[in-house]
């Protein structure tokens, strides 16, 4: 446990979304827990935390995030990759596997739990290798990365390329409870692309990635997760193609749930223009057309949830040719602004809608005990500031990646207070 | 005058920058087909030409164009393995533009390569071919070449065969030529096409016959027989049997249509022998031109700079 006592905290005056609905109340905090909602509460020695104007909402909730340690702990490591996550407004986070060493074993899972407790009160949740090295061959013990604490399995990064060792790992896992998640890409087919294929590829002159890279690998574990009848879960789908095979696949009945990013929804292709290796990620940045389907996606329960893929990485993977740059965008800190000013300013999404899309949603993917903000849970708390207009800048982030094509962009919606386990994990001073 | 310190690609420059550097291009060729080849153009002026992929032409064209001009050349052979392993491009361009070089001529296997050196440097950087993205410079000799020979850009029917997917000279005459006002159309089996051609304003035909119809100008491209490996053609005859240039299909052209080629070529692949050495091709012409050319952007680029002129 930390070592920080569990003072009270009062949120005065803030839009209070409960499962019941939203409406102005107070918020009391004690022993780490909410312990009251209402109006007109007092409590004399608490801290109190003005939110008039704001929202206070559950703690966001990333499912998809890649924290690098251990092993690539000059790109991020979880004290830092934390920090990140508390000053976006996120309070639980699950980080992908693909470390060195891989996430493949239970004292590579306890050693992330462990580094999390020490860095602060931001709860953080390993998603396991399906394989072992990620290498697509030997399935990981199950059974004892589950009892170790990883919420979830995936190869992330690289899709299982053997259709039967994913048949047999589906199967596998469901005895544990472990949801399996997919990257889907056929790596034949992105064949050495570097960006979206299409117009811009071709004006560009760089090698595309066809959406159906993307597309055939949804369709292909969907269908192997119905042989088994096992529940499967899709990582950042980014095409329309890609959405529709997911609404399918819900229609026909399948235990699927799958997961967009914040970059697929406001940026596009046409970004990479001048070969900044800031826009290039994995899968690609897509088109107009791909954005509104992906809109659409979320707005009809397609796409159930939004993480970040937060990717960081150093500059000097940066900072080099386009082939050789690494892929990746460092997510965390522009993740709800991004998503308020391209999904609710615009009225795609209502505020409910986006914040579901970003707590309980997300939770209920992997079972996790966060994503609800009701009388004796946790309190894990995100004190949003709806009007905050605040430009995007990486020498302010938290994260030792500054690796972002946002950089300028103007947005609206940030965090202004974090609270984890009742500790305030970030504050707007 | 040029706009901009760089030329990157054709894609950056405006018709009226094409207009002057072929109007520049054609004094230069005077000197390069005179006995006296020395003029003043480039005194005091170092060029170096950095090359991460083999090029015998390219670099040679813009070695002598220097050495023409009285510049100083040198030239820096890397491998591409040594960019992956040992000091970065971005240092490596450093290091160079430090050493008090003017212009820096990159060849690099990489898309976008010289735009990244470009902001990096003060000296001014010419796209000398980077990866499947662009060659601005063979654009510029093949446009200067038609108009030499058509005496106009406006109006031409210029078809574009063979693998236009992997060649940065066909990008760079795409966008060469239609701000220029000629009508392009690319053709080629649909495997060494990409989708959205179209949108760069010109015709797209698998059907090269269809292309070669009616054309002023008929430009082969190389066709790298690697790509036969990947799967992209069949074999050598079935490639050339459909999508060759041969004899027959360049009789399909106008009477006084050119036959051009960026070399180097091969020989029964994308082009047969009688065509590329009959009297319309235009081949080792665009060599010289080549040197024109490239005296010319040299000449420009290094005029930009105000504190060059007191010297």
């Amino acid at each position: 446990m930390s070592e920080h006592s569990k003072e009270k905290i009062l949120i005065k005056a803030g839009k209070v979304l409960t499962p019941s609905g939203a409406r102005i109340s107070d918020v009391l905090i004690e022993d780490g827990k909410i312990s009251s909602i209402k109006e007109n509460l007092s409590a004399g020695d608490a801290r109190t935390v003005d939110a008039k104007g704001m929202w206070v909402v559950p703690g966001l909730v990333d499912i998809h995030c890649h924290l690098r340690e251990p092993g690539f702990e000059y790109k991020e490591d979880i004290a830092s990759g934390t920090a990140a996550a508390a000053k976006g407004g996120f309070t639980s986070i699950c980080c992908m596997a693909n470390t060195d060493p891989v996430n493949d074993s239970p004292v590579v899972t306890e050693f992330i739990r462990k580094k999390a407790r020490d860095a602060g009160p931001i709860h953080v949740h390993p998603i396991a290798a399906l394989t072992k090295g990620l290498k697509g061959e030997q399935l990981t013990e199950v059974g004892e990365l589950a009892a170790s604490g990883a919420v979830a399995l995936s190869d992330d990064g690289v899709s299982v390329r053997d259709a039967n060792r994913l048949r047999l790992g589906l199967a596998y896992a469901k005895r544990f409870g472990l949801k399996v998640v997919s990257h889907p890409e056929d790596l034949d087919l992105t064949n050495g692309g570097l960006m979206n294929e299409g117009y811009w590829s071709t004006a560009l002159g760089l090698a595309g990635i066809t959406r159906a890279a993307e597309e055939t690998i949804i369709a292909r574990d969907c269908a192997i997760a119905e042989l088994e009848d096992a529940p499967i879960h899709i990582a950042h789908v980014s095409t329309r193609g890609g959405a529709e095979v997911v609404r399918a696949m819900k229609k026909r009945g399948l235990k699927v749930t799958a997961e967009t990013a914040p970059h697929y929804l406001y940026a596009t292709d046409e970004w990479v223009r001048d070969y900044d290796t800031n826009t290039k990620v994995n899968p690609p940045l897509r088109t107009d057309d791909d954005q509104t389907a992906l809109i659409e996606a979320l707005r009809d329960g397609t796409i159930d949830c939004i993480a970040t893929d937060h990717a960081p990485h150093h500059i000097d993977e940066k900072n080099v040719e386009f082939a050789l740059a690494a892929n990746g965008i460092s997510g965390f800190e522009t993740a709800f602004g991004i998503c308020w000013t391209a999904l609710v300013k615009p009225g795609h999404l209502t505020p409910e809608q986006l914040f579901e899309k970003m707590t309980s949603a997300p939770a209920a993917i992997f079972n996790l005990d966060a994503g609800v903000l009701e009388e004796g849970r946790v309190a894990d708390v995100a004190v949003i500031d709806p009007e905050a207009e605040w430009v995007v800048d990486p020498k302010h982030f938290l994260s030792r990646g500054k690796n972002t094509p946002f950089t300028g962009r103007t947005l609206t919606g940030l965090a202004r207070c974090t609270i984890a386990g009742g500790e305030v994990a970030y504050e707007v001073k | 005058m040029l706009k901009n310190k760089d030329l990157l690609g054709m894609r950056d420059i405006t018709p009226e920058e094409i207009h002057e550097i072929l109007n520049t291009a054609e004094l230069m060729k005077t000197v390069v087909t005179s006995n006296n080849k020395k003029t003043p153009h480039l005194q005091g002026k170092s060029i170096l030409t950095v090359f991460y992929e083999n090029s015998t032409r390219t670099r040679l064209s813009f070695e002598l164009a220097s050495k023409y001009m009285s510049g100083v050349a040198a030239n820096m052979s890397a491998s591409t393995s040594s960019v992956a392993k040992g000091e970065t491009l971005i240092d490596t361009a450093r290091t160079l533009d430090v050493m008090g070089t003017d212009v820096l001529v990159l060849r690099h296997p990489m898309t976008g390569a010289p735009h990244l050196m470009a902001k990096n440097v003060k000296a001014s950087v010419i796209n000398a071919g980077d990866g499947t993205n662009e060659h601005p410079t063979q654009a510029l000799l093949d446009m200067f070449t038609m108009r030499e020979k058509k005496g106009g850009l406006k109006g031409l029917r210029v078809a574009i065969v063979g693998d236009v997917r992997h060649s940065r000279v066909a990008r760079s005459n795409i966008y060469g030529l239609t701000k220029m006002g000629a009508s392009v159309v690319v053709a080629g089996p649909d495997t060494l096409l990409q989708p959205g051609l179209e949108r760069l304003g010109i015709e797209v035909t698998d059907r090269v016959d269809d292309a070669v119809k009616g054309a002023d100008v008929v430009m082969g491209l190389r066709i790298q027989l690697e790509r036969q490996k990947k799967g992209l053609f069949p074999s050598v005859a079935e490639y050339h049997k459909y999508f060759g240039l041969t004899e027959e299909r360049i009789a399909m052209a106008k009477k006084d249509a050119l036959v051009m080629h960026p070399g180097p070529i091969n020989r029964g692949l994308e082009i047969s022998s009688a065509v590329a050495d009959c009297p319309q091709s235009t081949i080792d012409e665009q060599v010289t031109n080549g040197v024109a050319v490239r005296m010319a952007l040299l000449f420009m680029l290094t005029r930009r700079k105000p504190e060059a002129a007191g010297l």
